[in-house]
């Protein structure tokens, strides 16, 4: 039977509806998407059905969870950045600058931290090669960035504005266009990976990957905001993209410090 | 709104995570993500396995990342897991010396990982394990969970999250001893033999 955006659509508002029938009746806010949210045909069969066990990070301060793998400036090139210039000619599209801030739960900045980024190029395609949908390749955009936050926080990237691409969890299904980020804290526990979008895409409300987040204001958490201050006169367009990291942070290794 | 207000004493709320997708291939792995002991050192172990899903098919998209302390128990505060050549821009990978604790790895066609590191050791009550986390296509939300190595019985019993688990799922977080400091640890996503999976709070 062929899956339509239309047999999905209904899933994505039922699956909404539940989430705001838990809330009313007094279940906690989610932050994250379930595991098992189904729309997404992916996760099926990739999500544990026994409940996680929990541990209480604040008991025990010798977990190896509560400190984080460190990186450095060996870790990186002068444009690991700067997505435009990792070859000998400019990528086609348009250019964008993304910047913002690496914070934990506290509002405090994560400093000398790894951020990772990997996107389509222009034309909605990624440089892998599985990537099946035949838009054109760009010799000159491999579509992958990495820095370090400094010591507020902040990062940015230079790179080409992504195009949105067509993927097989339905007929007709296609993906917003968005930048994958995967981050690190000063403790495991809060490791994220993530992706961040731009606004107003019209094709939101279809991607049930960006509906598995159920909360209307933690989804909007994943779509940056346009900021004329970011945009450099003569080059690109700037957006500005907060990362919030959840889990318990690495509070007693910080003591002292 | 994705500016941050971190006025608020009440702390600020977190960004949703979203699956690692299949196409990062480009951008995590590394090379010599597997190789995290220095080279030669003694105390070198091999871990390895598979990652499979609910079916029991293995997954050749998954990624798997190792976090774990010295022999001693200490927690390497070392950078240097993916040293990049600043002349061509690629990977150079470790330096063969120093140990950073970290590395990352994606599973082979067959969904089969591997990793040499150090024996981790003990850190307070807990018997001595490697912190891992599982990120694959399909996975809104990371996975952690632990490695611990088998051989010391006692350590094993005192440990606190050992001992809060039955039998059957206890024994999905102890590798198997296969001789030669090397350990077979499988990673079941789902359904039988399901792996504990952790959430810290
Ligand atoms: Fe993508």
């Amino acid at each position: 039977m062929t899956l339509t955006q239309h047999d999905i659509d209904q899933e994505i508002a039922a699956e909404h509806a539940a989430y705001e029938k838990r809330v009313a009746d007094g279940a906690p806010v989610e932050h994250h998407p379930r595991r098992d949210y189904a729309p997404y045909r992916s996760s099926v069969l990739r999500h544990p059905k026994q409940p996680l066990v929990a541990i209480d990070a604040s008991k025990d301060p010798e977990l190896v969870e509560l400190s984080s793998p460190a990186f450095g400036e060996r870790d990186i090139t002068g444009i690991d950045n700067d997505l435009t210039r990792q070859h000998t000619g400019e990528p086609i599209g348009e250019r964008i600058t993304v910047s913002g801030r690496l914070l934990d739960r506290d509002g405090r900045p994560v400093r000398s931290q790894l951020v990772e980024i990997w996107q389509a190029n222009s034309a909605g395609r990624y440089a892998h090669q599985r990537e099946q949908h035949d838009a054109p390749l760009d010799p000159n955009f491999t579509g992958v960035g990495r820095t370090l936050t400094d010591s507020d926080g902040f990062y940015r990237f230079t790179t080409i504005q992504p195009g949105p691409y067509p993927w097989r969890n339905h007929v007709n299904a296609w993906r917003p266009a968005h930048i994958h980020f995967s981050v690190f804290g000063s403790a495991f526990t809060q490791r994220l990976v993530t992706q961040m979008y731009f606004p107003n895409d019209p094709l939101f409300p279809y991607d049930p990957i960006l509906q598995s987040v159920t909360d209307d204001a933690a989804r909007q958490r994943l779509v940056a905001t346009y900021d004329h201050s970011l945009s450099v006169p003569e080059f690109s367009l700037g957006y500005h993209w907060d990362i919030v990291l959840d889990g318990p942070a690495a509070t007693w290794i910080e003591e002292g410090r | 709104m994705t500016k941050i207000d971190t006025s608020s004493p009440e702390g600020v709320l977190p960004t949703p995570s979203h699956t690692v997708g299949p196409f990062y291939g480009y951008a995590l792995p590394f090379r010599g993500g597997e190789e995290i002991a220095p080279l030669g050192h003694p105390d070198t172990i091999t871990v390895h396995g598979y990652v499979s899903d609910g079916e029991g098919r293995p997954l050749p998209d998954a990624l798997v990342e190792v976090w774990g302390p010295d022999p001693e128990g200490n927690l390497p505060a070392v950078d240097g897991s993916m040293r990049r050549d600043p002349a061509s821009g690629g990977f150079l990978g470790r330096n063969g010396v120093e140990f950073t604790g970290f590395g990352r790895i994606q599973t082979d066609a067959d969904g089969h990982w591997y990793a040499r590191t150090l024996r981790p050791g003990a850190r307070g009550e807990n018997a001595p394990y490697l912190s891992v986390c599982v990120f694959a296509r399909g996975l809104l939300v990371h996975l952690f969970t632990r490695i611990y190595l088998p051989g010391d019985e006692a350590a094993l019993a005192s440990d606190p999250l050992l001992a809060q688990l039955d039998a059957e799922r206890r024994g999905t977080l102890i590798a198997g001893d296969e001789g030669n400091g090397t350990y077979r640890f499988d990673i079941r996503l789902q359904g039988e033999g399901e792996t504990v999976f952790l959430e810290f709070r």
